[in-house]
């Protein structure tokens, strides 16, 4: 297949049609709003179904419904839709339903801006709703990233049961890029015995779609069988790239739009003769703790670079557990670091090493 | 023995939470009667809310959703919109319908979501502890009004069949009430005419029954049902409120 010219937030859903989501169920929020807007003229194309719910909060209750029923299911919003999306997304994660949620992030907190952010981190990785659940949280760095794991998200969603989210920002939704529509590699999903499709086959059990557990021993259960799945997810779905880091002094870790900065930044400092490394985590859930340990036996010092006041940061730092010293700089509000911004606090660390 | 009586096979034998003298029983037994005679228990799909009859999942022998507050006609049009053919209703109280879900229903009834919504209107926050609801009767003490619902500080009861039944995608609304043997009658066929409408495709359905809460109101399951009707039905009149042919 030949590459096309696409926005990052139509790959986003263009790569959903191909991975064979029928539905979708979103509110409109800018920088997110061409993913509606294309479902609504695709999905009538491939007899799927495309419906503009009068909230975030009803949208992803929609989607509760349509993965319970056995659909391929997404939904998208921007960070204060999201924070409205969190009640569901915890029910969808207790209830054990596959879908993928998009997150094109906005500045904030409150309303705050529409440009490019990365302070949603906290909320994508650390729970954002209530309860002891996980998200698996994939955070491209390009259009043809974002298509390639957006397809991804869908396989792995249904092979553990548990929700994906698909961390981008305002840059990687609104940028044009060529893009490649490639299948992932394929699974062998479990066949979806527990959708409530009506009761007709009486060889299984009924079903039944819930989150309520009244006793707590049964709450319990429910909560470490979710852990193992975590625990598997965690052994077999983390994702990160490398970039520099056989010779590399100084290790930035750095994700999404921030990492492709962060690689420019890297080539003034070798330049300069400050030998950078970049690790890229591509899961932020599961995070490449053991990446990152083991490039702290041998780099001298980490620089965290986000567009945030410093979130993934903490991450890292528990990851490196004290072994080197970890700096951060961040930008924040919408505003894009600088490789020069980058440079400067490289030769900083350069300096103090 | 000739069988006079049987309960509906769509119940099964677990043991229900409901308080005595609740008419939560009846309404459930009228819901699974309809859903037999029509033929339907294979294809039926139920959302059970939050409040008092969060645990209809465990009763009703059909597939089941349990839904967080509010947002059953959500999870009900996800479900429906995947499976067209399905017999798909929502459970929900008056706190789940009229208060916290009602942009749901709204929007539900606006979009004539085919779906049916039996909605339980006994004034009241039951599984709580007997709050004030958006239907809780001016003048009436709940734990959230211990002197009374004062029209000055929480406004009006809201009559939700009323204003659904403006609205353009609403097919067939209904009040009916639960407090004797003619009105469950008169309930049993409002239901069966709720999902008629919807396996003909007519659109949005719901049936509003009125209905008691002896625990919460402190009255006797006797009292409360001549509560009702001298209390609710002036305000909540019964009948039908849209029906498209």
């Amino acid at each position: 297949m030949t590459k096309v010219l696409m926005k990052g937030n139509e790959a986003i859903a263009e790569a959903a049609i191909k991975a064979g989501c029928r539905y979708f169920f979103g509110y409109p929020i800018t920088p997110q709003n061409q993913i509606p807007e294309y479902m609504s003229k695709r999905m009538p194309e491939v007899d799927g179904t495309f419906l503009q719910a009068e909230s975030e909060v009803a949208a992803i209750n929609m989607v509760y419904g349509a993965s319970g029923a056995g659909a391929r299911v997404m939904t998208s919003s921007s960070s204060p839709g999201i924070s409205l999306k969190q009640e569901g997304i915890s029910y969808i994660a207790c209830a054990k339903l596959p879908c993928v949620i998009v997150n094109i992030v906005r500045s904030g907190p409150g309303l705050g801006g529409i440009l490019p952010s990365q302070a949603d981190y906290f909320q994508a990785v650390k729970g954002g709703g209530h309860g002891d659940y996980r998200l698996i949280v994939y955070a491209p760095a390009s259009v043809q990233e974002a298509a390639d794991l957006v397809m991804e998200s869908f396989e792995a969603s249904d092979f553990y049961r548990v929700p994906a989210m698909i961390l981008g920002d305002g840059m990687i939704g609104q940028m044009m890029e060529p893009v490649e529509f490639k299948a992932p590699k394929k699974r062998d999903l479990p066949k979806k015995d527990w959708a409530a499709t009506g009761w007709d086959d009486k060889s299984r059990k009924k079903a039944v779609i819930n989150s309520l557990f009244i006793e707590a021993e049964k709450m319990q259960d429910v909560c470490i069988e979710l852990d193992k799945t975590y625990q598997k997810i965690k052994e077999n779905e983390t994702l990160f790239e490398e970039y520099m880091m056989d010779d590399a002094e100084v290790c930035i870790v750095a994700y999404g739009t921030t990492s492709r900065i962060a690689k420019n930044a890297i080539v003034t400092a070798r330049e300069n003769g400050i030998k950078t490394g970049l690790i890229r985590p591509i899961t932020l859930w599961p995070f490449p703790s053991d990446i990152i340990k083991k490039a702290a036996s041998k780099v001298d010092a980490f620089l965290t670079v986000e567009m945030s006041m410093g979130q993934m940061v903490e991450d890292v730092k528990l990851a490196v557990n004290g072994e080197k010293p970890v700096s951060f700089f961040g930008t924040t509000g919408g505003v894009i670091p600088t490789p020069q911004n980058i440079f400067d606090e490289l030769k900083k660390i350069k300096e103090g090493i | 023995m000739e069988t006079v009586f049987e309960k509906p096979k769509m119940f099964n034998s677990e043991k229900m939470h409901y308080c005595p003298g609740c008419t939560h029983g009846i309404a459930h037994r009228l819901v699974a009667e309809i859903i037999e005679e029509l033929g339907m228990q294979d294809r039926a799909v139920g959302v059970a809310p939050v409040g008092c009859s969060v645990f209809a999942y465990k009763y009703l022998e059909c597939d089941m959703y349990e839904a967080a507050h509010g947002r059953a006609p959500a999870v009900a049009t996800g479900a429906k919109r995947v499976h067209p053919d399905n017999l798909v209703f929502t459970y929900q109280g008056d706190g789940d319908l009229a208060s916290i879900g009602a942009a749901e229903i709204v929007h539900a009834a606006a979009r004539g979501e085919n779906i049916t919504a039996i909605f339980i209107n006994n004034a009241i926050y039951g599984m709580t502890g007997g709050q004030m609801a958006p239907t809780t009767l001016v003048g009436q003490m709940t734990t959230t009004s211990p002197y009374g619902r004062k029209s000055e500080q929480s406004g009006y009861p809201i009559r939700v069949s009323e204003m659904l039944a403006t609205l353009e995608g609403a097919a067939y609304i209904e009040r009916a009430s639960l407090h004797d043997i003619p009105n469950i009658n008169k309930a049993k066929k409002a239901i069966r005419k709720a999902f008629q409408t919807q396996i003909d495709k007519k659109g949005f359905s719901m049936v509003e029954l009125l209905s008691t809460c002896p625990t919460n109101w402190g009255k006797t399951p006797l009292d409360s049902l001549e509560w009702l009707k001298k209390n609710m039905i002036p305000y909540y009149p019964l009948g039908v409120f849209k029906e498209v042919e």
